[in-house]
Protein backbone atom coordinates (compact mmCIF):
# COMPACT_ATOMS: atom_id res chain seq x y z
CA UNK A 1 0.00 0.00 0.00
CA UNK A 2 2.66 2.42 1.22
CA UNK A 3 4.65 1.41 -2.02
CA UNK A 4 1.46 2.65 -4.46
CA UNK A 5 1.36 5.67 -2.74
CA UNK A 6 4.83 6.25 -3.29
CA UNK A 7 4.94 5.38 -7.02
CA UNK A 8 1.46 7.63 -7.33
CA UNK A 9 3.10 10.43 -5.97
CA UNK A 10 6.34 10.62 -8.38
CA UNK A 11 4.05 9.58 -11.18
CA UNK A 12 1.67 12.60 -10.69
CA UNK A 13 4.50 14.90 -9.86
CA UNK A 14 6.38 13.58 -13.38
CA UNK A 15 2.97 14.60 -15.35
CA UNK A 16 3.00 18.35 -13.71
CA UNK A 17 7.07 18.41 -14.14
CA UNK A 18 7.31 17.57 -17.56
CA UNK A 19 3.98 19.92 -18.57
CA UNK A 20 2.21 17.04 -20.18
CA UNK A 21 -0.82 17.76 -17.44
CA UNK A 22 -0.93 21.51 -18.30
CA UNK A 23 -0.63 21.18 -21.93
CA UNK A 24 -3.90 18.71 -21.58
CA UNK A 25 -5.55 20.90 -19.18
CA UNK A 26 -4.77 23.87 -21.66
CA UNK A 27 -6.09 21.76 -24.62
CA UNK A 28 -9.15 20.55 -22.51
CA UNK A 29 -9.82 24.15 -21.76
CA UNK A 30 -10.33 24.80 -25.36
CA UNK A 31 -12.06 22.54 -26.60
CA UNK A 32 -14.50 22.39 -23.94
CA UNK A 33 -14.49 26.02 -23.78
CA UNK A 34 -15.60 25.77 -27.16
CA UNK A 35 -18.63 23.09 -27.16
CA UNK A 36 -19.87 24.88 -23.90
CA UNK A 37 -19.84 28.17 -25.61
CA UNK A 38 -21.56 27.05 -28.63
CA UNK A 39 -24.16 24.86 -26.30
CA UNK A 40 -24.97 27.81 -23.94
CA UNK A 41 -25.64 29.87 -27.30
CA UNK A 42 -27.36 27.81 -28.90
CA UNK A 43 -29.60 27.30 -25.97
CA UNK A 44 -30.15 30.93 -25.43
CA UNK A 45 -31.24 31.60 -29.04
CA UNK A 46 -33.77 28.77 -28.85
CA UNK A 47 -35.21 29.98 -25.46
CA UNK A 48 -35.40 33.32 -27.06
CA UNK A 49 -37.36 31.92 -30.17
CA UNK A 50 -39.57 29.74 -27.46
CA UNK A 51 -40.37 32.26 -25.39
CA UNK A 52 -41.39 34.81 -28.44
CA UNK A 53 -43.37 32.26 -29.31
CA UNK A 54 -45.97 32.42 -26.26
CA UNK A 55 -44.11 29.25 -25.06
CA UNK A 56 -44.35 29.53 -21.05
CA UNK A 57 -42.38 26.50 -19.97
CA UNK A 58 -38.87 27.46 -19.27
CA UNK A 59 -36.36 25.24 -21.17
CA UNK A 60 -34.49 22.65 -19.35
CA UNK A 61 -30.41 23.29 -19.32
CA UNK A 62 -29.53 19.77 -18.02
CA UNK A 63 -31.16 18.78 -21.50
CA UNK A 64 -29.80 21.24 -24.09
CA UNK A 65 -26.35 22.19 -22.51
CA UNK A 66 -25.18 19.53 -19.93
CA UNK A 67 -25.83 16.46 -21.57
CA UNK A 68 -25.02 17.26 -25.02
CA UNK A 69 -21.15 19.08 -23.48
CA UNK A 70 -20.89 15.76 -21.61
CA UNK A 71 -21.69 13.73 -24.51
CA UNK A 72 -18.79 15.57 -26.40
CA UNK A 73 -16.36 15.58 -23.59
CA UNK A 74 -16.87 11.58 -24.00
CA UNK A 75 -15.47 11.74 -27.15
CA UNK A 76 -13.01 14.12 -26.40
CA UNK A 77 -11.64 11.76 -23.67
CA UNK A 78 -10.89 9.17 -26.60
CA UNK A 79 -7.98 11.69 -27.77
CA UNK A 80 -6.62 12.76 -24.28
CA UNK A 81 -6.73 9.38 -22.75
CA UNK A 82 -3.87 8.09 -25.22
CA UNK A 83 -1.96 10.68 -24.75
CA UNK A 84 -2.04 10.73 -20.62
CA UNK A 85 -0.95 6.65 -20.89
CA UNK A 86 1.80 6.91 -23.59
CA UNK A 87 4.59 7.65 -21.11
CA UNK A 88 3.71 4.99 -18.34
CA UNK A 89 5.84 2.38 -19.02
CA UNK A 90 7.17 2.90 -22.28
CA UNK A 91 9.00 6.18 -20.73
CA UNK A 92 10.51 3.80 -17.88
CA UNK A 93 11.71 1.40 -20.36
CA UNK A 94 13.08 3.51 -22.77
CA UNK A 95 14.97 5.36 -20.13
CA UNK A 96 16.22 2.49 -18.07
CA UNK A 97 14.37 3.39 -15.14
CA UNK A 98 11.93 0.50 -14.90
CA UNK A 99 14.97 -1.59 -13.93
CA UNK A 100 14.86 0.15 -10.45
CA UNK A 101 11.15 -0.19 -9.96
CA UNK A 102 11.92 -3.74 -11.18
CA UNK A 103 14.70 -4.50 -9.00
CA UNK A 104 13.07 -2.88 -5.93
CA UNK A 105 10.84 -4.64 -3.37
CA UNK A 106 7.91 -3.82 -5.09
CA UNK A 107 5.00 -5.84 -6.49
CA UNK A 108 4.10 -5.60 -10.26
CA UNK A 109 0.32 -5.06 -9.16
CA UNK A 110 1.31 -2.32 -6.66
CA UNK A 111 3.47 -0.46 -9.66
CA UNK A 112 0.56 -1.02 -11.99
CA UNK A 113 -2.23 0.26 -9.62
CA UNK A 114 0.25 3.61 -8.75
CA UNK A 115 0.97 4.83 -12.25
CA UNK A 116 -3.10 3.98 -13.41
CA UNK A 117 -4.34 5.78 -10.32
CA UNK A 118 -1.87 8.58 -11.34
CA UNK A 119 -3.21 8.87 -14.83
CA UNK A 120 -7.13 8.74 -13.13
CA UNK A 121 -6.11 11.65 -10.96
CA UNK A 122 -4.90 13.52 -13.95
CA UNK A 123 -7.89 13.09 -16.09
CA UNK A 124 -9.93 13.61 -12.90
CA UNK A 125 -8.05 16.88 -12.70
CA UNK A 126 -8.56 17.99 -16.38
CA UNK A 127 -12.28 17.26 -16.28
CA UNK A 128 -12.25 19.38 -13.83
CA UNK A 129 -11.87 22.41 -15.47
CA UNK A 130 -14.98 21.53 -16.97
CA UNK A 131 -16.45 22.25 -13.61
CA UNK A 132 -15.47 26.53 -14.23
CA UNK A 133 -17.46 26.43 -17.51
CA UNK A 134 -20.63 24.79 -15.42
CA UNK A 135 -20.03 27.18 -12.57
CA UNK A 136 -21.92 29.79 -14.54
CA UNK A 137 -24.73 27.24 -15.31
CA UNK A 138 -25.39 27.86 -11.92
CA UNK A 139 -24.66 31.35 -11.54
CA UNK A 140 -26.83 32.45 -14.39
CA UNK A 141 -29.78 29.39 -14.12
CA UNK A 142 -31.09 26.43 -12.01
CA UNK A 143 -29.42 23.51 -13.62
CA UNK A 144 -29.85 20.01 -11.37
CA UNK A 145 -26.95 19.45 -10.24
CA UNK A 146 -27.26 15.73 -10.04
CA UNK A 147 -27.64 14.08 -13.12
CA UNK A 148 -24.12 16.50 -13.55
CA UNK A 149 -22.58 14.40 -10.76
CA UNK A 150 -23.89 11.40 -12.36
CA UNK A 151 -22.61 12.59 -15.99
CA UNK A 152 -19.08 13.47 -14.55
CA UNK A 153 -18.91 9.66 -12.53
CA UNK A 154 -19.72 8.33 -16.35
CA UNK A 155 -16.86 10.01 -17.61
CA UNK A 156 -14.31 8.92 -14.75
CA UNK A 157 -15.80 5.21 -15.44
CA UNK A 158 -15.28 5.48 -19.13
CA UNK A 159 -11.82 7.46 -18.76
CA UNK A 160 -10.43 4.56 -15.99
CA UNK A 161 -11.25 2.05 -18.42
CA UNK A 162 -9.33 3.51 -21.20
CA UNK A 163 -6.56 4.59 -19.01
CA UNK A 164 -6.56 0.92 -18.12
CA UNK A 165 -6.04 -0.21 -21.78
CA UNK A 166 -3.91 2.52 -22.74
CA UNK A 167 -1.41 1.82 -19.69
CA UNK A 168 -1.63 -1.99 -20.97
CA UNK A 169 0.20 -0.86 -24.74
CA UNK A 170 2.33 1.03 -22.66
CA UNK A 171 3.97 -1.70 -21.20
CA UNK A 172 4.17 -3.61 -24.97
CA UNK A 173 6.84 -0.89 -26.36
CA UNK A 174 9.72 1.59 -25.81
CA UNK A 175 8.34 4.34 -27.91
CA UNK A 176 5.83 6.59 -26.82
CA UNK A 177 4.57 7.72 -30.17
CA UNK A 178 3.91 4.05 -30.88
CA UNK A 179 1.89 3.78 -27.52
CA UNK A 180 0.05 6.79 -28.24
CA UNK A 181 -0.72 5.86 -31.99
CA UNK A 182 -1.94 2.41 -30.60
CA UNK A 183 -3.57 3.75 -27.99
CA UNK A 184 -5.62 6.28 -29.83
CA UNK A 185 -6.67 3.38 -32.61
CA UNK A 186 -7.97 1.44 -30.01
CA UNK A 187 -9.64 3.87 -28.52
CA UNK A 188 -11.47 4.73 -31.26
CA UNK A 189 -12.45 1.68 -32.64
CA UNK A 190 -14.07 1.11 -29.11
CA UNK A 191 -16.20 4.43 -30.08
CA UNK A 192 -17.44 3.04 -33.38
CA UNK A 193 -18.36 -0.04 -32.77
CA UNK A 194 -21.36 1.19 -31.46
CA UNK A 195 -21.94 2.41 -34.92
CA UNK A 196 -22.81 -0.78 -36.24
CA UNK A 197 -26.47 -0.48 -34.87
CA UNK A 198 -27.33 1.81 -36.96
CA UNK A 199 -27.61 -0.67 -40.23
CA UNK A 200 -27.47 -4.30 -38.58
CA UNK A 201 -29.90 -5.48 -35.78
CA UNK A 202 -28.94 -8.77 -35.59
CA UNK A 203 -27.26 -10.37 -32.17
CA UNK A 204 -23.80 -10.38 -33.58
CA UNK A 205 -24.25 -6.65 -33.83
CA UNK A 206 -25.70 -6.28 -30.54
CA UNK A 207 -22.42 -7.78 -29.50
CA UNK A 208 -19.96 -6.16 -31.16
CA UNK A 209 -21.81 -2.40 -30.19
CA UNK A 210 -21.95 -4.06 -26.36
CA UNK A 211 -18.20 -3.27 -26.24
CA UNK A 212 -18.31 0.83 -27.68
CA UNK A 213 -17.45 2.61 -24.54
CA UNK A 214 -19.31 5.44 -25.58
CA UNK A 215 -22.61 3.55 -25.88
CA UNK A 216 -21.94 3.02 -22.04
CA UNK A 217 -21.87 6.53 -21.40
CA UNK A 218 -25.07 7.57 -22.85
CA UNK A 219 -27.33 6.93 -19.80
CA UNK A 220 -24.69 8.32 -17.56
CA UNK A 221 -25.34 11.39 -19.82
CA UNK A 222 -28.81 11.31 -19.03
CA UNK A 223 -27.74 11.32 -15.18
CA UNK A 224 -29.11 8.14 -15.21
CA UNK A 225 -26.95 5.28 -13.13
CA UNK A 226 -27.13 1.35 -14.89
CA UNK A 227 -25.72 -1.10 -13.27
CA UNK A 228 -24.94 -2.81 -16.57
CA UNK A 229 -22.80 0.29 -17.71
CA UNK A 230 -21.01 0.23 -14.42
CA UNK A 231 -20.44 -3.50 -14.36
CA UNK A 232 -19.02 -2.83 -18.08
CA UNK A 233 -16.57 -0.34 -16.96
CA UNK A 234 -15.40 -1.62 -14.06
CA UNK A 235 -14.97 -5.22 -15.55
CA UNK A 236 -12.86 -3.27 -18.26
CA UNK A 237 -10.74 -2.22 -15.87
CA UNK A 238 -9.88 -4.97 -14.45
CA UNK A 239 -9.44 -6.72 -17.96
CA UNK A 240 -6.74 -3.76 -18.68
CA UNK A 241 -4.93 -4.23 -16.03
CA UNK A 242 -4.70 -7.48 -16.25
CA UNK A 243 -3.52 -7.51 -19.28
CA UNK A 244 -1.35 -5.17 -17.88
CA UNK A 245 0.26 -7.37 -15.34
CA UNK A 246 0.79 -9.93 -17.60
CA UNK A 247 2.49 -8.15 -20.03
CA UNK A 248 5.12 -7.09 -17.18
CA UNK A 249 5.83 -10.50 -16.14
CA UNK A 250 6.28 -11.24 -19.64
CA UNK A 251 8.56 -8.40 -20.22
CA UNK A 252 10.85 -9.92 -17.41
CA UNK A 253 10.56 -13.35 -19.70
CA UNK A 254 11.34 -11.21 -23.25
CA UNK A 255 13.74 -8.01 -21.96
CA UNK B 1 26.46 -14.79 0.37
CA UNK B 2 25.70 -15.45 -3.37
CA UNK B 3 25.48 -18.74 -4.69
CA UNK B 4 25.13 -19.06 -8.13
CA UNK B 5 24.70 -23.06 -9.77
CA UNK B 6 24.11 -23.63 -13.04
CA UNK B 7 22.63 -20.47 -14.31
CA UNK B 8 21.71 -20.29 -17.72
CA UNK B 9 19.54 -17.54 -19.79
CA UNK B 10 18.71 -18.07 -22.96
CA UNK B 11 16.55 -15.60 -25.57
CA UNK B 12 15.03 -17.38 -28.54
CA UNK B 13 17.71 -19.62 -29.54
CA UNK B 14 20.79 -17.24 -28.64
CA UNK B 15 22.27 -18.43 -25.00
CA UNK B 16 23.37 -15.28 -23.10
CA UNK B 17 24.79 -17.48 -20.02
CA UNK B 18 25.62 -20.78 -20.68
CA UNK B 19 25.36 -23.03 -17.33
CA UNK B 20 27.51 -20.57 -14.98
CA UNK B 21 28.61 -21.46 -11.40
CA UNK B 22 30.28 -19.65 -8.97
CA UNK B 23 29.93 -18.58 -5.23
CA UNK B 24 30.63 -15.02 -3.69
CA UNK B 25 31.72 -14.68 0.06
CA UNK B 26 30.21 -12.15 2.46
CA UNK B 27 32.52 -8.89 2.37
CA UNK B 28 34.11 -9.93 -1.00
CA UNK B 29 34.82 -7.77 -3.45
CA UNK B 30 34.21 -9.34 -6.98
CA UNK B 31 34.92 -8.47 -10.96
CA UNK B 32 32.96 -9.73 -13.47
CA UNK B 33 35.30 -9.61 -16.14
CA UNK B 34 34.46 -10.37 -19.95
CA UNK B 35 34.76 -8.81 -23.49
CA UNK B 36 31.42 -6.79 -25.04
CA UNK B 37 28.39 -9.78 -25.03
CA UNK B 38 29.84 -11.97 -23.00
CA UNK B 39 26.40 -12.42 -20.39
CA UNK B 40 27.90 -10.20 -17.67
CA UNK B 41 24.73 -7.83 -17.79
CA UNK B 42 22.56 -11.12 -18.48
CA UNK B 43 23.53 -12.66 -15.44
CA UNK B 44 23.96 -9.29 -12.96
CA UNK B 45 20.11 -8.92 -14.32
CA UNK B 46 19.15 -12.50 -12.76
CA UNK B 47 21.01 -11.86 -9.92
CA UNK B 48 19.01 -8.73 -8.85
CA UNK B 49 15.71 -10.31 -10.33
CA UNK B 50 15.21 -8.19 -13.07
CA UNK B 51 15.22 -11.56 -15.39
CA UNK B 52 14.11 -15.15 -14.43
CA UNK B 53 16.97 -17.48 -15.46
CA UNK B 54 15.94 -20.09 -18.07
CA UNK B 55 17.83 -22.82 -15.99
CA UNK B 56 19.45 -23.05 -12.73
CA UNK B 57 19.61 -21.38 -9.27
CA UNK B 58 20.72 -18.06 -7.54
CA UNK B 59 20.40 -17.11 -4.37
CA UNK B 60 21.50 -14.95 -2.35
CA UNK B 61 21.81 -14.22 0.99
CA UNK B 62 20.26 -17.69 1.00
CA UNK B 63 16.97 -16.46 -0.77
CA UNK B 64 16.28 -17.70 -4.22
CA UNK B 65 15.94 -15.37 -6.98
CA UNK B 66 13.28 -17.28 -8.36
CA UNK B 67 11.03 -18.29 -5.22
CA UNK B 68 11.82 -15.11 -2.97
CA UNK B 69 12.34 -12.06 -5.46
CA UNK B 70 11.11 -9.27 -2.69
CA UNK B 71 13.16 -10.54 -0.28
CA UNK B 72 16.45 -10.95 -2.55
CA UNK B 73 15.54 -7.52 -3.23
CA UNK B 74 15.06 -6.15 -0.10
CA UNK B 75 18.92 -6.53 -0.03
CA UNK B 76 20.17 -6.20 -2.89
CA UNK B 77 21.47 -2.34 -4.72
CA UNK B 78 21.65 -2.39 -7.77
CA UNK B 79 23.45 0.05 -10.67
CA UNK B 80 23.01 -0.93 -14.37
CA UNK B 81 25.11 0.38 -16.82
CA UNK B 82 22.85 3.36 -17.57
CA UNK B 83 22.14 4.92 -14.01
CA UNK B 84 18.10 4.14 -14.08
CA UNK B 85 17.12 8.11 -13.10
CA UNK B 86 14.43 10.69 -13.33
CA UNK B 87 15.26 13.49 -15.40
CA UNK B 88 12.93 15.79 -14.43
CA UNK B 89 13.61 15.17 -10.81
CA UNK B 90 15.76 16.96 -8.36
CA UNK B 91 18.96 15.00 -6.76
CA UNK B 92 17.73 14.54 -3.20
CA UNK B 93 14.28 14.29 -4.38
CA UNK B 94 15.20 11.43 -6.23
CA UNK B 95 17.00 9.77 -3.68
CA UNK B 96 14.17 9.74 -1.19
CA UNK B 97 12.17 8.36 -3.68
CA UNK B 98 14.05 5.56 -4.74
CA UNK B 99 14.70 5.13 -0.25
CA UNK B 100 10.96 4.67 -0.04
CA UNK B 101 10.38 2.40 -2.88
CA UNK B 102 13.38 0.65 -0.94
CA UNK B 103 11.61 0.13 2.05
CA UNK B 104 13.58 2.60 4.29
CA UNK B 105 11.69 3.61 7.40
CA UNK B 106 10.59 7.20 7.34
CA UNK B 107 12.28 8.14 10.26
CA UNK B 108 15.95 7.22 8.60
CA UNK B 109 14.94 8.47 5.44
CA UNK B 110 16.23 11.73 5.53
CA UNK B 111 19.71 10.73 7.19
CA UNK B 112 20.11 8.08 4.75
CA UNK B 113 19.86 10.22 1.84
CA UNK B 114 22.47 12.79 3.42
CA UNK B 115 24.51 10.03 4.45
CA UNK B 116 24.73 8.57 1.16
CA UNK B 117 25.20 12.16 -0.86
CA UNK B 118 28.10 12.35 1.95
CA UNK B 119 29.69 9.07 0.93
CA UNK B 120 29.00 9.80 -2.77
CA UNK B 121 30.17 13.45 -2.45
CA UNK B 122 27.28 14.94 -4.41
CA UNK B 123 25.85 17.18 -1.55
CA UNK B 124 26.45 20.14 -3.70
CA UNK B 125 23.96 19.07 -6.23
CA UNK B 126 20.99 18.05 -4.06
CA UNK B 127 18.93 20.45 -5.68
CA UNK B 128 20.08 19.94 -9.01
CA UNK B 129 17.74 18.75 -11.40
CA UNK B 130 18.86 15.20 -12.86
CA UNK B 131 18.64 16.11 -16.58
CA UNK B 132 21.35 18.93 -15.83
CA UNK B 133 23.85 16.85 -14.23
CA UNK B 134 27.01 15.87 -15.96
CA UNK B 135 27.83 12.39 -16.79
CA UNK B 136 29.94 11.64 -13.30
CA UNK B 137 27.90 13.24 -11.24
CA UNK B 138 24.87 11.04 -12.77
CA UNK B 139 27.16 7.85 -12.12
CA UNK B 140 27.76 8.87 -8.43
CA UNK B 141 23.82 9.53 -8.14
CA UNK B 142 22.98 6.19 -9.26
CA UNK B 143 25.34 4.32 -6.80
CA UNK B 144 24.02 6.81 -4.15
CA UNK B 145 20.57 5.01 -5.42
CA UNK B 146 22.22 1.69 -5.20
CA UNK B 147 23.55 2.00 -1.78
CA UNK B 148 20.24 4.16 0.09
CA UNK B 149 19.23 1.04 2.04
CA UNK B 150 22.26 0.12 2.90
CA UNK B 151 22.06 -3.53 0.79
CA UNK B 152 24.01 -6.35 1.67
CA UNK B 153 24.83 -6.96 -1.96
CA UNK B 154 25.60 -4.18 -4.24
CA UNK B 155 25.48 -5.23 -8.18
CA UNK B 156 27.74 -2.60 -10.16
CA UNK B 157 27.11 -2.92 -13.86
CA UNK B 158 30.38 -1.35 -15.88
CA UNK B 159 30.35 1.35 -13.24
CA UNK B 160 33.15 3.35 -14.44
CA UNK B 161 31.87 3.40 -18.07
CA UNK B 162 32.15 6.46 -19.96
CA UNK B 163 33.96 8.67 -16.65
CA UNK B 164 36.63 10.31 -17.64
CA UNK B 165 40.57 9.16 -15.66
CA UNK B 166 39.79 11.54 -12.44
CA UNK B 167 36.30 10.15 -11.99
CA UNK B 168 37.43 6.73 -12.54
CA UNK B 169 39.91 6.49 -9.73
CA UNK B 170 37.08 8.53 -7.43
CA UNK B 171 34.80 5.81 -8.37
CA UNK B 172 37.09 3.28 -7.71
CA UNK B 173 38.36 4.76 -4.25
CA UNK B 174 34.26 4.91 -3.40
CA UNK B 175 33.45 1.25 -3.99
CA UNK B 176 36.58 0.04 -2.11
CA UNK B 177 35.73 2.72 0.89
CA UNK B 178 32.04 0.94 0.72
CA UNK B 179 33.35 -2.50 0.96
CA UNK B 180 34.97 -1.43 3.63
CA UNK B 181 32.92 0.69 5.36
CA UNK B 182 29.18 -1.00 5.23
CA UNK B 183 30.85 -4.71 4.88
CA UNK B 184 28.71 -4.72 0.94
CA UNK B 185 29.50 -7.37 -0.71
CA UNK B 186 29.89 -6.34 -4.20
CA UNK B 187 29.94 -7.52 -7.62
CA UNK B 188 31.07 -5.33 -10.52
CA UNK B 189 31.21 -5.87 -13.96
CA UNK B 190 33.86 -4.55 -16.21
CA UNK B 191 36.07 -5.00 -19.08
CA UNK B 192 38.96 -3.13 -18.69
CA UNK B 193 41.65 -5.38 -16.95
CA UNK B 194 43.41 -2.97 -14.07
CA UNK B 195 40.04 -2.31 -12.68
CA UNK B 196 39.51 -5.67 -11.40
CA UNK B 197 43.25 -5.77 -10.24
CA UNK B 198 42.96 -2.43 -8.61
CA UNK B 199 39.32 -2.68 -6.75
CA UNK B 200 38.65 -6.53 -6.96
CA UNK B 201 39.93 -9.72 -4.65
CA UNK B 202 38.57 -12.52 -6.93
CA UNK B 203 37.66 -12.58 -10.26
CA UNK B 204 35.05 -14.14 -12.37
CA UNK B 205 35.92 -14.50 -16.44
CA UNK B 206 33.25 -15.21 -18.82
CA UNK B 207 33.26 -15.05 -22.51
CA UNK B 208 30.47 -16.03 -24.45
CA UNK B 209 28.51 -17.04 -22.07
CA UNK B 210 30.61 -19.64 -20.50
CA UNK B 211 32.42 -19.32 -17.32
CA UNK B 212 36.03 -19.14 -18.56
CA UNK B 213 37.68 -18.71 -15.01
CA UNK B 214 37.19 -17.86 -11.34
CA UNK B 215 39.93 -17.05 -9.44
CA UNK B 216 41.68 -14.78 -7.08
CA UNK B 217 43.32 -11.37 -8.54
CA UNK B 218 46.74 -12.25 -6.89
CA UNK B 219 46.63 -15.62 -8.57
CA UNK B 220 45.39 -14.39 -11.82
CA UNK B 221 47.84 -11.80 -12.24
CA UNK B 222 50.62 -13.75 -11.13
CA UNK B 223 49.91 -16.44 -14.09
CA UNK B 224 49.48 -13.24 -16.51
CA UNK B 225 52.59 -12.37 -15.19
CA UNK B 226 53.99 -15.57 -15.72
CA UNK B 227 54.47 -14.10 -19.19
CA UNK B 228 55.67 -10.89 -19.25
CA UNK B 229 55.17 -8.25 -22.12
CA UNK B 230 58.18 -5.60 -22.01
CA UNK B 231 58.63 -2.33 -24.64
CA UNK B 232 62.13 -1.26 -24.80
CA UNK B 233 63.29 1.86 -26.64
CA UNK B 234 66.96 1.64 -27.56
CA UNK B 235 68.80 4.73 -28.99
CA UNK B 236 72.66 4.99 -30.14
CA UNK B 237 74.77 7.37 -28.62
CA UNK B 238 75.62 8.78 -31.68
CA UNK B 239 74.86 8.25 -35.50
CA UNK B 240 73.38 5.31 -36.51
CA UNK B 241 71.69 2.35 -34.69
CA UNK B 242 72.12 -0.90 -35.90
CA UNK B 243 68.88 -2.30 -35.50
CA UNK B 244 69.27 -6.31 -36.37
CA UNK B 245 72.16 -5.76 -34.07
CA UNK B 246 70.22 -4.73 -31.11
CA UNK B 247 67.63 -7.13 -31.92
CA UNK B 248 70.17 -9.84 -31.73
CA UNK B 249 71.28 -8.59 -28.52
CA UNK B 250 67.87 -8.46 -27.07
CA UNK B 251 67.20 -12.13 -28.28
CA UNK B 252 70.03 -13.40 -26.39
CA UNK B 253 69.15 -12.00 -22.72
CA UNK B 254 68.24 -15.11 -20.75
CA UNK B 255 64.59 -15.85 -20.89
CA UNK B 256 63.82 -13.80 -23.88
CA UNK B 257 61.22 -15.48 -25.76
CA UNK B 258 60.00 -13.26 -28.56
CA UNK B 259 61.78 -9.78 -30.02
CA UNK B 260 59.34 -8.06 -32.41
CA UNK B 261 60.80 -4.54 -33.75
CA UNK B 262 58.00 -2.34 -34.23
CA UNK B 263 59.26 1.16 -35.11
CA UNK B 264 62.81 2.01 -36.54
CA UNK B 265 63.90 5.74 -37.08
CA UNK B 266 67.42 5.44 -37.87
CA UNK B 267 68.74 6.64 -34.32
CA UNK B 268 66.51 4.38 -32.07
CA UNK B 269 64.13 1.48 -32.23
CA UNK B 270 61.72 0.26 -30.58
CA UNK B 271 60.87 -3.30 -29.99
CA UNK B 272 58.51 -5.57 -27.97
CA UNK B 273 60.28 -8.50 -26.05
CA UNK B 274 58.32 -10.86 -24.48
CA UNK B 275 59.69 -13.47 -22.07
CA UNK B 276 59.70 -16.90 -21.33
CA UNK B 277 56.97 -18.12 -18.37
CA UNK B 278 57.87 -17.40 -15.10
CA UNK B 279 60.78 -15.13 -15.95
CA UNK B 280 61.35 -11.68 -15.02
CA UNK B 281 63.08 -9.80 -17.68
CA UNK B 282 63.86 -6.26 -17.61
CA UNK B 283 66.95 -6.32 -15.11
CA UNK B 284 68.73 -8.06 -18.01
CA UNK B 285 67.16 -6.37 -20.80
CA UNK B 286 68.57 -2.56 -19.38
CA UNK B 287 71.61 -4.39 -18.57
CA UNK B 288 72.46 -5.84 -21.79
CA UNK B 289 71.56 -2.54 -23.79
CA UNK B 290 73.74 -0.50 -21.59
CA UNK B 291 76.65 -2.76 -22.22
CA UNK B 292 76.04 -3.09 -25.55
CA UNK B 293 77.01 0.92 -25.71
CA UNK B 294 73.55 2.17 -26.03
CA UNK B 295 71.49 4.56 -24.80
CA UNK B 296 67.97 2.88 -23.10
CA UNK B 297 65.38 5.74 -23.27
CA UNK B 298 62.70 3.64 -22.22
CA UNK B 299 62.06 0.38 -20.64
CA UNK B 300 58.37 -0.29 -19.95
CA UNK B 301 56.21 -3.17 -19.08
CA UNK B 302 53.27 -3.42 -21.26
CA UNK B 303 49.84 -3.93 -20.41
CA UNK B 304 47.61 -6.66 -21.34
CA UNK B 305 44.77 -6.22 -23.17
CA UNK B 306 41.79 -8.29 -22.41
CA UNK B 307 42.31 -10.23 -25.43
CA UNK B 308 46.28 -11.39 -24.75
CA UNK B 309 44.51 -12.42 -21.69
CA UNK B 310 41.62 -14.50 -22.84
CA UNK B 311 44.02 -15.98 -25.46
CA UNK B 312 45.92 -16.70 -22.82
CA UNK B 313 43.17 -18.04 -20.92
CA UNK B 314 41.58 -19.97 -23.14
CA UNK B 315 44.58 -21.74 -24.28
CA UNK B 316 45.73 -23.80 -21.37
CA UNK B 317 41.48 -24.61 -21.32
CA UNK B 318 41.79 -27.80 -19.66
CA UNK B 319 43.64 -26.04 -16.23
CA UNK B 320 41.36 -23.33 -15.92
CA UNK B 321 38.76 -25.65 -16.17
CA UNK B 322 39.49 -27.38 -13.50
CA UNK B 323 40.11 -24.44 -11.57
CA UNK B 324 36.68 -23.25 -12.54
CA UNK B 325 34.97 -26.54 -11.16
CA UNK B 326 37.25 -26.87 -7.97
CA UNK B 327 35.04 -23.29 -7.41
CA UNK B 328 31.95 -24.44 -8.09
CA UNK B 329 31.87 -27.38 -5.76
Amino acid sequence: MKNIWVIYRKELKSYFSSWIAWILMAFFALVFGWFFYSATAYFVSRSMQAMMMGGSMPMNMNEWIIRPVLMNVSVIGLFVIPMITMRLFAEEKRSGTIELLMTSPVRDYEMIAAKWLAALTLWAGILAVSALNLAYLFIYGTPDWKPILVGYLGLLLQGGCLLALGTFISTLTRNQIIAVGVTFAVCLMLWILDWVTGFETATWARIVSYFSVVAHFEAFSKGVIDTKDIIFYVSAIFFGLFLTARSMEALRWRA
Amino acid sequence: MINVEGLTKRYGRTVAVDSISFTVEKGQIVGFLGPNGAGKTTTMRVLTCFLPPTAGTATLAGYDVIKQPLEVKRRIGYLPETPPLYPEMEVGEYLAFAGRIKGVAKSDLARRVDEVMDLCAIGDVRKKLISKLSKGYRQRVGLAQAIIHNPDVLILDEPTAGLDPKQIIETRELIKSLAKAGAHTIILSTHILPEVEQTCEKVIIINKGKLVATDSVDNLTHRLRGCESVAVDVAARDGKLDAAAAQRKLEQVPGVGRVVMKENRGDRCLFEVESLERRQIRPELARAVVEAGWNLNELRPMAMSLEEIFLQVTSTEEEHEAVAAGESK
